[in-house]
């Protein structure tokens, strides 16, 4: 393949450079109708447009010119700018954990090409410890990367990629596990892996960033730091979720994988568990257990590793005048399973009735779930949810909707006999049905009021 | 033969040897001797009611106490262009701080606190922003590209300040030369510091965000003067648009200074152009003196990479000083001794006035290793803080030559590495001459270690922002606008004979608009308005604080009563002065206040042939002159308003 000298330009600014034959990476003076301008020509973003031309000046800043305005350019010389991320061996230290991250294709740490401004993930232990240096005094640390799609991408093929490459990492006998993943999707694979890999004797813990590395201010090494600590000193041997507690840099939750969820699109502190307290604390000096009913770690190699799922399950969130079409095209193009994500304890309108009547008698698995996200469904306080149940709604308790989702995914990748995938369903596996809603799972305080406003002053939000 | 050398006396040959003068005596060729370069970097907070890139009101503060919340970063370096992390980065990891925001509800939001994205730069600001380029005679980009600009003191909670270029290459006219900018660029202002103790570094985030601009230019000032020359035309420039803000804070410079054979060192945040000439002139001169310690080092030390300290840990029991700061701090001090191998007469050595080597080494413990001043003593103090009978044990246990110097530090048991790396670093940064640093300014011109100078390659692009086309018409629509040039408007000035001495006072407070209206609109001679301005105002706002009702835009409404009450202007400093003290008092009480009576022309004239008469019957003087004064006297009240002196003064007639 030739070499692209004109990166990223297109239409107008391409015909102006190639007018010019000015290319990418050059030092140029450029005269324009607002004067000279010099600087090195940097390649243009994708989705841009094509009336600028993008300049290094030399203190550093980028700078655009109009191409509409350009007289003439002048090459002064040129450099090709190489990067690539620094590695230094990662050292052994004897005694210290054996931990395995498995990469997806999130940049949990990575670092920006300065001039492009290109995302160049880090990954290799050379390359995470030269990031992280710390890393090297938790445990020794091996990574491989199972696949490289963003988080919105991820899907049943990914997870029970996943699920396998765990089996085969317990099996060789990882002291931990660590998942470098996007954030967005998290919450899906942390369910999807609870319920594919079960009876682990090891912690797998999944680890994101919700600011890149390569900002200062970033949470991406300390929750590195964080998930090195659980997975490879933590006691507790399941699928968990490892992101800040709160904002501060201060500790992380080890929420499990089957109860926590994404609840705010910037925070550092987006992870919450919902409907109970997330299973522990941690920070560099360890995990401390909130819960105490959890799996124990196991010096065992038994694991249970169930990779199926049914790609033909749809989530519908349920809307005031939602029509039967919805629900009915669903059928007809084939879906097995509808988790309905229904008003308060669980309620849509009469006018889909029908649409679900339809669904049963086609065999497909319709469950409930709810949008207020804490509680439970509660279908038999109102004769809607009694008249829903009657048509082969069957309430899914305080199951979140996206583990619903997953779950009903997994239960007809390993049977269609809709009785057994209902007792799959309803059959709570690590918690994402809990018997009862402790008084403290429901926390969502209110700002203004005084007694809030002395707490968020006393504590690190 | 042991202890013949004399710090004192050390300090002054050092200080004739650097060729130190005051700046009083300084002369252009002092400058030239020592190479003096300056250039500047002038911030400039706009007056817009929003923040940058968010949408909390600009110009709500909060005292240091006040915040609804609190919350914690740390900021770690990340990989720079080479792989290695540079030289701030480095420190200030080294000084794991903790950096705590103090946070007020109502001036910040969650995109200050780095957990939500930029929203789209504040339009208001970028037009501003223009037509400063404009007036600076930038050549202002064609698209506007958005930038992180790396800063790991945690100033600012990203790690990153968020600046754009708007225009490149200008230039400014001062009295003998001009002066070219580099550059001019809109940013996102830092939070201020609340205090930084130990570990801990305490910010509020009002001033967080709001928007700023900052002129760069090219190092091309020759001596001090030039440079606050500079400084102030910059922000008069920026302040005859109207649109920047004014007060405490809202006008900062940075001051880049260095000599021939130094290096660049900025002075951060000097907050008056007052500062500047003193400071300058000593910065150059400790970089002068600074080469002489590299020169006077590099003659014994043969090997400069293997040069190195020596130090141990000792007990209070064997080193017997008597320091109240050693015996207060609780067990977990520990004290140390240093052996600084061929350093006799470098730590006595001239620096600054009033300041010497030492003196580097102490600011850095203070700044990198976190402990708090006063944290060392040495052998070659001024005054001397431990007997001789104690530095001869340290020399003993060390096994010092009679070359070396030694120094006594102490702190927490956490920091002495650091501490030690920190004296080592800074000892061998002495055979390489000037260390490229940020120093903080103090107003008795002289200055201190603040930070190590970040490196080039920390600018980044903005991948949360898109960058923002700059039509020519967006540019030409704001040209229309535009205030005329400073230098324009001194020679303006000069043109109307206004006395030199009011010009900054009307530049500053970019009061000629003002003058230009009352002229214009009311007739009155420009020369008169200035003057009003430019010494009467000057004398009651210097006389009285800061902080009262009064706006400058009421003394076109005074001037306009004057006319329309058909007053004569003698009575304006009278009035004003009373409408400073009250600003809601309506006109017509004001003349009350001042005992004015309105009374015709004819009739104040008609009294002068009974006054002359009564004047010749009594006088005791023979002169006619002495009848002027005693005339005008009597009558001064009376005519206050009612007709001008001088024609009263005409009238007069013996």
């Amino acid at each position: 393949m030739t070499e692209d000298i004109f990166q990223g330009y297109k239409g107008h600014a391409l015909e102006v450079m190639q007018k010019f034959n000015a290319r990418v990476w050059a030092k140029v003076k450029v005269d324009t109708t607002r004067g000279i301008f010099e600087g090195t020509i940097l390649p243009r973003a994708e989705n841009t447009d094509d009336k600028h031309l993008v300049m290094k000046f030399f203190t550093g800043y980028n700078i655009g010119i109009d191409v509409g305005t350009i007289t003439d350019i002048v090459e002064l010389g040129y450099k090709k700018a190489v990067y690539k991320i620094p590695e230094k061996e990662f050292p052994y230290s004897k005694g210290l954990p054996s931990v395995k991250l498995l990469g997806t294709g999130g940049t949990i740490a990575s670092r920006l090409d300065y001039r492009t401004g290109a995302v160049i993930p880090a990954f290799s232990p050379g390359e995470l410890y030269g990031a992280v240096p710390e890393l090297a005094d938790i445990c020794n640390l091996t990574t491989e990367k199972i696949f490289a799609v963003f988080s919105e991408n991820m899907g049943p093929l990914q997870y029970k990629k996943l699920a396998v490459a765990i089996g085969e990492e317990i099996e060789k006998g990882t002291q931990g596990i660590i998942i470098g993943h996007g954030t967005d999707t998290m919450h899906y694979t942390s369910a999807a892996l609870t319920f594919m890999v079960q009876n682990s004797p090891i912690p797998i813990v999944l680890v994101g960033s919700q600011r890149s590395s390569d900002r200062p201010s970033s949470d991406a090494a300390l929750n590195l730091m964080h998930a090195a600590t659980a997975a490879g000193h933590g006691d507790i041997a399941e699928v968990m979720v490892c992101m800040f507690g709160p904002t501060s840099d201060e500790y992380g939750f080890l929420h499990r994988g089957t109860r926590v969820r994404k609840m705010h699109s910037s925070y550092r502190s987006t992870f919450r568990t919902i409907g109970d307290t997330p299973i522990a604390t941690v920070s560099r000096k360890g995990v401390v257990p909130i819960k105490t009913d959890y799996n124990h770690r196991r010096s065992d190699r038994n694991v249970k590793i169930t990779p199926v799922f049914e790609e033909k399950v749809a989530m519908i969130y349920y809307y005031t005048n939602m029509q039967p079409d919805m629900i009915d095209s669903l059928i007809d193009s084939g879906y097995k399973g509808i988790i309905i994500i229904g008003t308060g304890l669980g309620h849509v309108n009469k006018p889909l009735y029908p649409a679900i009547e339809r669904a049963r008698e086609k065999g497909v698995a319709v469950y409930m779930t709810v949008q207020t996200l804490w509680g439970y469904v509660g279908m038999f306080v109102y004769d809607t949810g009694r008249d829903l149940m009657a048509k082969g709604v069957i309430p899914l308790e305080n199951m979140l909707p996206e583990v619903a989702y997953i779950k009903l995914g997994w239960a007809l990748g390993q049977t269609s006999d809709l009785e057994e995938v209902k007792k799959i369903m309803l059959t709570p596996i690590n918690s994402d049905i809990t018997p009862r809603e402790p008084y403290n799972g429901y926390l969502i305080y209110q700002g203004g009021v005084p007694e809030v406003e002395d707490f968020i002053r006393k504590f690190h939000k | 033969m042991k202890q013949l050398f004399d710090p004192k006396r050390n300090y002054e040959e050092t200080r004739k040897l650097v060729g130190y003068v005051g700046r009083k005596q300084a002369t252009q060729a002092d400058y030239d001797r020592i190479g003096f370069m300056s250039g500047l970097e002038v911030h400039q907070q706009l007056n817009t009611k929003l923040k940058l890139f968010c949408r909390c009101p600009a110009g709500v503060f909060q005292k240091p106490e006040e915040f609804d919340a609190e919350l914690i970063r740390h900021m770690r370096p990340t990989l720079s262009e080479l792989g290695e992390y540079d030289g701030t980065a480095l420190m200030e990891f080294k000084t794991r701080k903790e950096i705590v925001y103090r946070i007020s509800n109502t001036s910040a939001c969650t995109y200050d606190v780095d957990d939500t994205p930029p929203f789209p730069l504040n339009r208001e600001a970028l037009n501003i922003a223009i037509a400063i380029s404009v007036l600076s005679k930038l050549k202002i980009v064609g698209e506007v590209h958005i930038t992180r600009k790396q800063y790991l003191d945690g100033s600012i909670p990203t790690g990153f300040q968020r600046t754009a270029i708007i225009g490149v290459e200008g230039e400014i006219q001062l009295k003998n030369k001009k002066v070219r900018l580099i550059q001019l660029s809109l940013e996102e202002d830092s939070c201020r510091e609340v205090s930084d103790i130990g570990h801990v570094r305490i910010y509020r985030t009002d001033r967080l965000g709001m928007p700023l601009i900052e002129t760069v230019t090219y190092p091309d000032f020759a001596n001090p003067d030039e440079v606050k020359e500079g400084a102030d035309y910059i922000r008069f420039l920026n302040r005859s648009t109207g649109k920047v803000r004014q007060g405490i804070g809202s006008t900062r410079a940075d001051v880049n200074v260095s000599c021939r054979g130094g290096t660049r060192v900025e002075i951060k945040g000097v907050a008056h152009t007052s500062w500047m000439p003193e400071l300058t002139h000593n910065e150059a001169f400790r970089q002068w003196a600074l080469l002489l310690i590299k020169e006077r080092l590099l003659k014994p030390v043969k090997d400069t990479a293997a040069w190195k300290i020596a130090s141990k840990e000792v007990s209070l029991k064997e080193i017997k000083i008597d320091l109240p700061e050693v015996h207060k701090a609780n067990k977990s001090t520990k004290i140390y001794i240093v052996n600084l191998p061929l350093f006799r007469g470098i730590l006595s050595h001239f620096t600054q006035p009033g300041k010497m080597f030492a003196d580097e080494i102490t600011d850095r413990l203070k700044v990198i290793a976190c402990i708090e001043k006063p944290n060392m003593i040495h052998s070659e103090m001024l005054e001397d803080m431990a007997r001789d009978k104690v530095w001869a044990k340290v020399r003993t246990i060390l096994g010092s030559r009679e070359e070396d110097a030694q120094i006594i530090f102490w702190g927490p048991e956490a920091d002495i590495k650091t501490a030690l790396e920190t004296i080592e670093e800074r000892c061998k940064m002495a055979m390489n001459g000037v260390p490229n640093e940020t120093r903080k300014s103090f107003e008795n011109g002289t200055t201190i270690f603040e930070r190590v100078l970040p490196g080039a390659d920390r600018m980044y692009p903005d991948t949360d922002s898109a960058p923002i086309p700059l039509e020519d018409e967006v540019i030409e629509n704001l040209r229309k606008d535009l205030a005329p040039d400073i230098c324009d408007r001194y020679s303006q000035l000069k043109a109307w004979g206004v006395p030199p001495d009011t010009f900054t006072f009307l530049l500053k407070y970019n009061l000629l608009p003002l003058i230009e209206k009352c002229s214009g609109e009311l007739e009155i001679a420009p020369k008169f308005v200035a003057t009003l301005l430019g010494h009467r105002l000057k004398h009651l706002q210097g006389k009285y604080d800061a902080f009262r009702l009064f706006r400058n835009d009421m003394v076109f409404a005074l001037l306009k009563f004057i006319r329309q009450r058909g007053l004569d202007l003698a009575i304006a400093p009278k009035m004003l002065r009373v409408l400073f003290d009250h600003p809601k008092m309506d006109f017509d009480s004001i003349l009350v206040t001042l005992g004015y009576k309105e009374v015709a022309k004819e009739e104040i004239l008609g009294k002068l042939p009974f006054l002359v008469k009564k004047y010749r019957e009594t006088r005791t003087s023979g002169e006619d002159a002495a009848g002027h004064r005693w005339i005008m006297g009597s009558l001064h009240k009376l005519a206050l308003g009612n007709i001008s002196l001088r024609e009263l003064n005409e009238h007069i007639k013996f």
